[in-house]
């Protein structure tokens, strides 16, 4: 069993009148199945309604399943004992900072979280300098949060998870918000702990090209699971994609358009390296030079 | 028929020690029916700039004008700027609050103190415009997707009939199909109704896609105003300035670099591929 195991999820919003008579039952997790690896980055792409934020609400047991069950590190989210236990083993990133940031100087709000587990003074500091260093935020611990940049105030925020030690950070549309480079500094910072801290990383987000460099690639749809591969699998089957209401990166759709044109490509071209290095060849042999 | 900034200063906490400038001497003037894309990072003063432009905001010094006359004069209608000039804020539908979708979007032509035909009309044309199926009318704001919401809150604004149309990031979270069929919404109230459109993004792609002429801010200031070939043609400015153009002028740029005769100016995957192909065709290759 892997660190986040979803076994026949199912999950229904319901609505009730004022003598609580339920008057609307939606279903937004519909017998979802799923299993991930410690230590993986995997994105989860689905449009506005597919459950994927109902979805990352269960991890952490915000949400309980109204049937099936999930395991955080072998723990029942429904198992009372636990919740705190699970809590600081997954750590969530929401999309708005400003939502998520409450001290009045930087280093306090990235306390705050193992503050609150009841961690020693002499720890919280010492956590509070491992993940200000760990997203790049250590120039700033003095400074006030409300004059950071939006990807600054994220990076803050992911300080602040990091700072309860999680195995697992969550990030529901952490980038949504930010401006190119901040959407950047955020995606490089998330890498970076999945890379040297071993954190597995759930990078929930609309943007196809924040999905390329990651482990797995999931699609929800419906409340379920659709898609399930890496990411060259997942987007060279870009009619697919596009029926679930997504996209590709423009490179990837450039390489589809041309290979359907009948240009000899390979599928699942990702990065602007990849096709220059295959189409580079078939321009200079049509003599496209100047 | 435009609106007009001559040597625009706001400047944040005058006269104390935070004194600080969020808009320093910008000018321009924006035609009747552009479709005008503002870029620039967090806090280049995007969103201060916009809001002088309906008269919510007051320059320190400088002068604005709708279709010649100074806004800031004495007598000037402001209330009814507001109506011309409309401005859809981010995330708008935050700012929903009525008892059912229909009546959100009268809100605002009641305030203009229409009849009630008028107004229901106006309303019914409104969300028409935006795609929003009549099943829908009746139903809470609340209890709509995201997409649906941010229409209905799009209407809102469209219902009092401005005569340009200000969007700060309408696209922001919505699924990769919500944001095309908004932008193309929006793109048709251009082509069709003629109307002036400032749209805000941080999406180079959907810029390129969609603006005629493109104002980069920086700091304050413009440092940039050109339609988008040309802005994108300084990809390495635009990066210093935390910004990037889109990822096809990369992939045309590394390919030229690479002695192939591509036309330096592309943006689009659409302009790609029919040069890359005109290209393999005209040279008779094995395509």
């Amino acid at each position: 069993m892997g660190i986040i195991k979803a076994s026949r999820l199912i999950y229904d919003y319901i609505r009730r009148d004022e003598e609580n008579h339920v008057e609307e039952v939606n279903r937004a997790i519909d017998g979802l199945d799923l299993d991930i690896k410690a230590g993986d980055f995997v994105a989860i792409l689905g449009h506005n309604g597919s459950g994927k934020s109902t979805f990352a609400k269960q991890i952490n047991g915000i949400l309980l399943p109204t049937e099936g069950t999930v395991w955080i590190s072998g723990m029942k989210t429904t198992d009372d004992e636990h919740i705190w236990d699970i809590r600081k083993t997954a750590g969530m990133v929401f999309q708005n900072p400003d939502n998520q940031i409450i001290g009045n100087i930087v280093e306090e709000d990235v306390g705050f979280g193992p503050e609150n587990l009841g961690v020693p003074t002499d720890e919280i500091w010492k956590r509070v300098d491992e993940s200000l260093e760990a997203v790049g935020m250590t120039a700033y611990r003095l400074k006030s949060p409300n004059k950071l940049s939006g990807g600054q105030k994220q990076r803050v925020a992911i300080a602040g998870i990091m700072a309860m030690k999680p195995q697992c950070i969550i990030l529901d549309e952490p980038t949504a918000m930010l401006d190119p480079n901040g959407r950047k500094e955020v995606i490089r910072t998330i890498h970076e702990l999945n890379k040297k801290e071993g954190i597995t990383v759930l990078l929930i987000t609309h943007y196809m090209e924040e999905v390329i460099e990651a482990d797995r690639v999931i699609v929800m749809d419906g409340g379920r699971l659709v898609m399930d591969g890496v990411p060259q699998e997942i987007f060279s089957r870009v009619r697919e994609l596009k029926d679930y209401r997504l996209d590709v990166p423009q490179v990837t759709e450039l390489a589809y358009e041309l290979k359907q044109a009948g240009v000899e490509l390979p599928d699942g071209i990702l990065t602007i390296d990849e096709l220059i290095r295959h189409l580079l060849p078939v321009l200079q042999a049509a003599g496209a030079g100047m | 028929m435009s609106i007009k900034a001559d040597h625009i200063n706001y400047l944040y906490g005058e006269g104390t020690a935070f004194e600080q400038y969020a808009l320093k001497d910008v000018s321009f003037e924006i035609e009747d029916g552009q479709f005008i894309g503002l870029i620039g990072h967090t806090g280049s003063g995007k969103s201060t700039l916009i809001q002088h432009l309906n008269g919510l905001m007051r320059a320190s010094s400088g002068k604005i004008y709708y279709n010649g006359e100074d806004i800031d004069q004495e007598g000037y209608d402001r209330k009814a700027l507001r109506s011309r000039v409309g401005l859809v804020f981010q995330y708008p539908e935050h700012q929903l609050f009525e008892v059912d979708v229909f009546s959100d979007v009268c809100f605002g032509p009641k305030n203009q103190g229409l009849s009630q035909e008028e107004i229901q009309q106006r309303a019914k044309e409104a969300l028409m415009q935006v795609g929003l199926k009549e099943q829908f009318w009746g139903q809470s704001p609340f209890e709509l997707s995201g997409g649906q919401k941010r229409r209905v809150a799009i209407a809102g604004v469209l219902a009092m009939r401005p005569e340009v149309l200000i969007l700060d990031e309408p696209t922001a979270g919505l699924d990769p199909r919500g944001r095309d069929e908004i932008l193309d919404e929006i793109s048709k109230l251009h082509t069709e109704k003629k109307m002036t459109i400032v749209l805000v993004s941080h999406s180079m792609e959907d810029i390129a896609r969609y603006a005629d002429r493109i104002l980069v801010m920086s700091h304050g200031e413009k440092v940039f105003d050109a339609p988008p070939k040309e802005v994108f043609r300084h990809y390495k400015e635009l990066e210093q300035i935390g910004l990037a153009a889109p990822q096809i002028t990369y992939v045309v740029q590394r390919l030229r670099e690479q002695g192939i005769s591509l036309d330096g100016d592309i943006t689009t995957v659409k302009e790609a591929t029919t040069a890359i192909l005109g290209l393999l065709g005209k040279a008779g290759s094995r395509v």
